[in-house]
C-alpha cells in the first residue's frame, strides 16, 4: 500500500480526538471492568478464590451445568444453522425472504421475552403443559428448558455466519461435484465442509460463547434453583444478591477467562478464514490470466 | 455413444430459453453449440448433461432414454466455464475425484489419474493446489477430472472462454488433438465462431431457443440457410429489395432468382460478403452501383474499404487483396462502381414492408 497522504482526510486534530474517545471508551466500559473482575475476586488472596470455587457445591454444579447446557444447544445450532444456511445460500424458494428474516429474529428480541415465551408454552399453565406433565416430560425448571432457551437466544448466530460465506464461495463445485457422481453425504464431507470449515468452527465458538453467558431467557425459564437449574450467570447474580462479592467475582473470573480463550480463537479463525477467502479470490481472479 | 435431443423446449418464469429443438450427435463427433449468448446454446448442454430438466421432450443416450436420470447417474464429463476445480484438493485428488465417489480402490485410482496427468501433459504437478496453476493449466485439470471415469459423453460449456488469445489457441490445438484420439462423443458450447469452425466436425448455429442451421464448417460457410446464419457468420454487407417472376430486385442490381416465380413481388433480403464484393473504376456491364470510397483500413492481409452508395443511402464493406488494391490506388472520396461477384438472396416469410 503507497504511503500518501489522501487530500480527503481529516485534519490531524480530528482523528487524534476521534482515536482518542473511541480508545477511552473501551477502556472505561470493556477493560476496566474486566480487570476488576480479576482483582475482586483475588482481593482475599488465592486461597478463598479458590475456597469460594471449589467448596461451594452449588457454584461447581452451576460451573458444571454451564458446560453442559452450552456444548448441547451448539451442536443442535450446528445442525439448525447449516441446514438454514444450506437452504437460504443454495435454493431459490417462496419465503425465502421471509425464513432470512425470521432467522434473525432472536437477535431482535429481549431474551426475557424469548424465556415468556417458552414458559407460555412448556409451562404448567402453558399451550402443551398438559400434554407433557401427563407423558412425564420436565421441560421447564429443568435442564431441557435450559437448553431450548439457549438454543434460540444463539440460533442466528452460525447460520449468520455461514450465509454469506457460503453465497460467496457460490455453487460452482458442488454442482461440479455432482456432476462427476458425488452423493450428498459426499458432496458435503468432501466440497463443503473444507471450503466453509474456518467459517463454520468461527461461528461455533461465537455461538459458545454466547451460549455461556446467556442470562435473561434462561434466567425465567430455570427458576434458577440453587444447584440445580442455576448456571453460571445465575450463579453470580445470586452470590452477588447474597452479597458473597469474592464468590461473585470468582465465578465471573470464570466466565471471563473462557470469553478471552473464545476471544483469542475467534481471532485465529477470523484470520483463517480471510486466508482462505482471499485465495478463493485470486482464484477467480486469475481464472483469466495464466 | 450418440445423442438425441427430441423436441425438447425449455422455459425460466417467461423467457424460452428452448423453443421445440431437435438435435443428433452421432457417436465419437465432436460437435459444437454456437450462437449469442441467449440463444439457448447452454441450457442445451445442461439439459443433456442432466443438470437442467426440460420441461417437455426427451434426451437419449444411444437408445436409452436419460430425460428422468439425475445427473450423477448419467455418467457424463462436464467441463465447466470457469473450471469449478475444487479449491482445496490437490491437482491428483480434483482428478481422482469421479472415482473416489464410486468407491473405485486406491491403487486404480492412482494408476487412471497418473495416465491423465501424461495426457494433459501435466506430470509433477499432481501435488499443487488449483490456485498455484495458470488459467490453461486449469482448463486441462478440469478436462482430465471430467474423463477420470470414462465418462460417455463430454460436455464442454464455453471450455476457452475465461482464457487469453493465445493459450485458447493452442488449447483449442489440443482439444481437436485429444479428440482424435480419444473419441468420446462431444460437445461444446461457444460463442466465437473461429473456435467452432477450428474444432468442431459439425456446427449446429442458435438463435433465440432454436437450431438455424447444423452442418460441417463448409457446409454452413458455403450455404448460409438463414438470414440469421449469413448475419452472425458477419464480414457481410446486407441489401434490401423485392423478388417477383424469377428475378431479385436489390438497388439498381438485378438477377436471376428462379426459387420464387411468384406474380406477386415479395421483400428480400441479400446477403453479400465482404470479400465477394468487387471494386470497379469504370463500369464493365456487369450490374454494379455507383459509390463514393469513405475511408481505406489497412487490415493486416486485407484492405477494408468502406464506401457509401448516395442513390440508395447504403454502406458498404468491400475486402481487397494487396495486389488488388495497388492497382486500383483507391483514396477517400473516389468515385468508384461495387459489383457483386455472388449473392445469397432470402425471401421474407410474411408478405409486409
Amino acid at each position: 500500500m503507497a504511503n500518501y497522504v489522501r487530500a480527503h482526510e481529516d485534519p490531524p486534530a480530528v482523528r487524534l480526538a476521534l482515536i482518542l474517545s473511541a480508545v477511552a471508551i473501551m477502556g472505561f466500559v470493556v477493560v476496566v471492568p474486566l480487570v476488576n473482575v480479576f482483582v475482586g475476586a483475588f482481593a482475599e488472596g488465592f486461597g478463598t478464590y479458590w475456597k469460594n470455587l471449589a467448596d461451594d457445591p452449588d457454584t461447581l454444579h452451576s460451573i458444571k451445568l454451564t458446560l453442559m447446557v452450552a456444548p448441547v444447544a451448539v451442536f443442535l445450532n450446528l445442525i439448525f444453522g447449516l441446514a438454514a444456511a444450506w437452504a437460504i445460500a443454495r435454493f431459490r424458494f417462496p419465503g425465502r425472504a421471509l425464513l432470512t428474516a425470521i432467522i434473525d429474529m432472536p437477535f431482535a428480541v429481549s431474551p426475557v421475552v424469548v424465556g415468556l415465551f417458552l414458559l407460555l408454552i412448556f409451562g404448567r399453565q402453558g399451550f402443551l403443559g398438559t400434554w407433557l406433565r401427563e407423558h412425564d416430560i420436565q421441560i421447564v425448571f429443568a435442564w431441557p428448558g435450559l437448553v431450548i432457551a439457549t438454543c434460540f437466544v444463539t440460533f442466528p448466530v452460525i447460520a449468520r455466519e455461514l450465509i454469506p460465506l457460503m453465497e460467496e464461495l457460490g455453487s460452482e463445485e458442488e454442482v461440479a461435484a455432482v456432476s462427476l457422481g458425488a452423493r450428498g453425504w459426499q458432496l458435503f464431507r468432501l466440497v463443503t465442509l473444507p471450503n466453509i470449515k474456518w467459517g463454520l468452527l468461527y461461528g461455533l465458538i461465537l455461538c459458545n460463547a454466547r451460549a455461556m453467558g446467556e442470562f435473561g431467557a434462561v434466567f425465567v425459564i430455570s427458576g434458577h434453583i440453587a444447584g440445580k437449574t442455576d448456571t453460571m450467570p445465575l450463579r453470580v447474580e445470586k452470590l452477588f444478591q447474597e452479597y458473597n462479592m469474592v464468590g461473585a467475582y470468582a465465578v465471573s473470573s470464570v466466565l471471563a477467562m473462557l470469553a478471552l480463550v473464545t476471544l483469542f480463537l475467534k481471532s485465529v479463525l477470523e484470520w483463517k478464514t480471510r486466508q482462505d477467502l482471499a485465495a478463493s479470490e485470486r482464484l477467480r481472479a486469475e481464472g483469466g490470466a495464466t | 455413444m450418440s445423442i438425441t435431443v427430441r423436441q425438447v423446449t425449455k422455459r425460466f418464469g417467461a423467457f424460452t430459453a428452448l423453443n421445440d429443438v431437435s438435435l443428433e450427435v452421432p457417436p465419437g463427433e465432436l460437435l459444437a453449440l454456437l450462437g449469442p449468448s441467449g440463444s439457448g446454446k447452454t441450457t442445451l448442454l445442461r439439459i443433456i448433461s442432466g443438470l437442467e430438466i426440460p420441461d417437455t421432450g426427451s434426451i437419449l443416450y444411444q437408445d436409452e432414454d436419460v430425460t428422468a436420470s439425475a445427473v450423477r447417474e448419467r455418467n457424463v464429463g462436464f467441463v465447466f466455464q470457469h473450471y469449478a476445480l475444487f479449491r482445496h484438493m490437490t491437482v491428483f485428488d480434483n482428478i481422482g475425484f469421479g472415482l473416489k465417489v464410486r468407491g473405485r480402490p486406491k491403487g486404480e485410482i492412482r494408476d487412471r489419474v497418473m495416465q491423465l496427468l501424461r495426457l494433459i501433459q501435466l506430470e509433477g504437478l499432481e501435488r499443487s493446489l488449483p490456485s498455484q496453476l495458470s488459467g490453461g493449466q486449469r482448463q486441462r485439470v478440469a478436462l482430465a477430472r471430467a474423463l477420470a471415469a470414462e465418462p460417455k459423453v463430454l460436455l464442454l460449456d464455453e471450455p476457452f472462454g475465461a482464457l487469453d488469445a493465445k493459450v485458447r489457441n493452442e488449447l483449442r490445438q489440443w482439444l481437436r488433438r485429444l479428440h482424435d484420439e480419444i473419441h468420446v462423443t462431444s460437445v461444446f458450447v461457444t460463442h466465437d465462431q473461429e473456435e467452432a469452425f477450428e474444432v468442431a466436425d459439425r456446427v449446429v448455429i442458435m438463435s433465440q431457443g432454436r437450431i438455424e442451421q447444423v452442418g460441417t464448417p463448409g457446409e454452413i460457410f458455403e450455404h448460409p440457410a438463414t438470414p440469421f446464419v449469413m448475419d452472425f457468420l458477419g464480414n457481410v454487407n446486407v441489401f434490401h429489395g423485392h423478388v417477383q417472376r424469377g428475378r431479385a430486385r436489390l438497388g439498381n442490381i438485378e438477377l436471376a432468382y428462379p426459387e420464387y416465380q411468384d406474380e406477386k413481388s415479395r421483400a428480400a433480403t441479400a446477403f453479400v460478403r465482404s470479400h465477394e464484393l468487387e471494386i470497379l473504376k469504370t463500369k464493365n456491364g456487369r450490374p454494379s452501383l455507383e459509390a463514393r470510397v469513405t475511408h481505406v483500413n489497412v487490415a493486416r492481409s486485407v484492405v477494408k474499404v468502406r464506401v457509401f452508395a448516395d442513390a440508395f443511402s447504403i454502406a458498404l464493406t468491400v475486402d481487397l487483396s494487396w495486389d488488388r488494391f495497388t492497382e486500383l490506388q483507391l483514396a477517400p472520396g473516389d468515385l468508384v462502381h461495387v459489383s457483386p461477384r455472388q449473392m445469397r438472396v432470402f425471401v421474407q416469410e410474411q408478405e409486409n414492408s
